[in-house]
């Protein structure tokens, strides 16, 4: 058996090779030296925007990712000013859109667990008030297979009684304001494992006591099954309690309420 | 018959190119020599210690201890390393040293690099606890497969045999070797330690390492210190680690207890102080820890497998809503 699976990747190999011929050159300019950023260029932004990669924009993941169903990311920008709306995506994923987010109140970050199908740069565009995006990024190995694999949720009705649980937490943090911590209840199923159609969280938002937007996510279906968000509020927009909302693509809605 | 060969077709000449190739490929990999070294730890007792680092295309996975027990009714071995060529390699190695047939080949428990030389021996010898062998059959193959991406060629022609001769805990004598086997978990679902009380040593599989940090795949922290705890009551003379050197005293089980402490609290604190992920795997290590085998590695991986456990305690203490 091995052999053959040996032998098939060989032949595909060298199909590939005959196929594809050289390697094409790498974009200039692109720090992570992805082939795939000439492409990611054109299908994420207007030919007009101006886009530049910009250390200030933060990614944070672990170079290796032990398990490729559940990869911790943490994008920072807080080192920009006037951050109107922050894209996330992986050049490598099947589906490479991964999560968007408009921080209306909150810092302009977030942290969030995603699925990689193979080793990819993940990374974060930020779009500031002059209508400049500015990427960040980093690389990130893993065995794969994260996005064609069924969410365990997707074969269990028990999980399933409990979808669009939320379960929260606040600190204050030292730096001054608070740290949420939310964990929603859901599959999460890409649509790319046989037979289980894509089921995701489209949309989170964040609102303090007085109903004012703290933050607005929109999810796609590589954030990771059950995804954990962490966000940070500045002292100025602490509220005595919070409220986050949010639907799914098969119209089931969440509400709940993060007190202290 | 002399024209047979023109009656071949097209496609079965093909096939049969590959087949040739395929087995080139295969007697390719078979040459790649672990290099197994047979250690005399005791009388009667040999131990083949593998590398303190991480499955690689260069160490073909060979980084765990096997052990084998010469009886004058024949030879049990303990854990059959990673590949068919490590198994078919460590029986070579024993026929080096006796004319014993192996009788026993002893699985402490199911990661790959404990089992998947089962292939090289006779099915009739394969032995192990029944959840390890439960194990082996839901989740070998996915593990083979992940060996053939760590360690490539090496792993040629391998594939995961399950036991099917169940061990219960309790005294086993075999050849005039009184042999205690004693089963706990924590490590794993089922992990089997094995006390040779004729010579004095305790195989502790991968309860135990030694000078390199513990793999944590599928840990249950409590139950490995609970399992712990019971070893360090044994009285034995010799210590076989899963990985690392082996020793004359207790002082890896310490070891090993240490640093699952230091985990355990590590990120029970960082869940209660709220802290992401990513910023768990940016934590300093401890310094006593660093001068552990791939103790860096090891610390993120654990993060992985075992951090989502405690962040989910830590917020059950805000309010759940519909």
């Amino acid at each position: 058996m091995k052999m053959f699976r040996t032998l098939a990747a060989l032949a595909m190999l060298l199909a590939g090779n005959l196929a594809l011929g050289a390697p094409k050159a790498k974009p200039a300019g692109d720090p992570l030296d992805s082939p795939r950023w000439t492409d990611m260029r054109k299908e994420m932004f207007p030919a007009k925007a101006r886009v530049v990669f910009d250390d200030r924009v933060k990614v944070t993941a672990p170079l290796t990712a032990e398990n490729p169903m559940n990869v911790p990311v943490s994008v920072d920008a807080s080192a920009l000013t006037d951050v109107r709306e922050v894209l996330v995506f992986a050049d490598f994923n099947p589906i490479v859109r991964i999560v968007r987010f408009e921080p209306q109140g909150a810092h302009p970050g977030l942290g969030f667990r995603i699925k990689l199908q193979q080793s990819t740069p993940v990374r974060a565009a930020v779009r500031t008030g002059d209508g400049t995006w500015r990427i960040g990024g980093t690389w990130v190995n893993t065995t794969g297979g994260g996005c064609t694999l069924p969410s365990a949720g997707s074969s269990s009705p028990e999980w399933q009684k409990r979808l669009g649980e939320v379960s929260s937490r606040v600190w204050e943090r030292k730096e001054g304001g608070e740290r949420i911590r939310l964990r929603v209840i859901h599959p999460i199923d890409t649509g790319l494992a046989p037979g289980i159609p894509a089921f995701f969280l489209q949309e989170l938002n964040l609102a303090d006591q007085t109903g004012r937007p703290l933050m607005h996510v929109e999810g796609y279906e590589p954030l990771a099954e059950n995804p954990v968000f962490t966000l940070d509020i500045p002292a100025e927009r602490a509220s005595a309690a919070y409220r986050v909302s949010g639907r799914d693509n098969n119209g089931n809605t969440l509400s709940a309420e993060v007190d202290k | 018959m002399k024209n047979a060969p023109a009656l071949l077709s097209h496609g079965t000449r093909s096939l049969i190119a590959l087949l040739a190739l395929g087995w080139t490929l295969l007697l390719g990999a078979a040459d790649q020599d672990y290099g197994l070294a047979p250690q005399p730890i005791a009388d009667n007792t040999w131990v083949l210690v593998g590398r303190s680092e991480d499955f690689s295309f260069t160490n073909g996975g060979n980084i765990v201890n096997a052990a084998f027990i010469v009886t004058r009714d024949g030879v049990v071995v303990i854990d059959s390393g990673p590949s068919l060529a490590y198994g078919q390699q460590l029986r070579r190695a024993i026929a080096r040293i006796t004319d014993q047939p192996v009788k026993w080949v002893i699985n402490t428990h199911h990661h790959p690099d404990h089992f998947l030389g089962n292939q090289a021996f006779d099915a009739a010898t394969l032995a192990a606890l029944p959840g390890t062998i439960k194990g082996i059959q839901s989740e070998g193959g996915a593990f083979n497969e992940n060996m053939f991406r760590l360690a490539g060629d090496w792993m040629a022609g391998t594939e995961p045999v399950a036991p099917g001769r169940a061990l219960a805990a309790g005294p086993l004598e075999i050849g005039g070797h009184h042999l205690e086997l004693i089963a706990l978990d924590g490590h794993t679902e089922a992990d089997l330690v094995i006390l040779d009380r004729t010579t004095g040593v305790l195989f502790a599989g991968d309860l135990v390492f030694h000078d390199r940090a513990p793999t944590t795949p599928h840990a249950d922290i409590a139950r490995w210190q609970a399992s712990l705890s019971q070893l360090g009551k044994l009285s034995f003379k010799t210590l076989v680690p899963g990985h690392g050197p082996v020793s004359a005293g207790p002082a890896p089980i310490r070891q090993t207890s240490a640093w699952l402490a230091w985990l355990d609290n590590t990120l029970r604190q960082a869940a209660d102080n709220g802290l992401d992920m990513t910023e768990v795997l940016a934590l300093p290590m401890a310094p006593e820890f660093r001068k552990l085998a791939i103790s860096q590695a090891e610390y993120h991986r654990s993060v992985g497998h075992l951090y989502p456990a405690y962040e989910l305690k830590a917020l059950s203490g805000g309010r759940r809503g519909k």
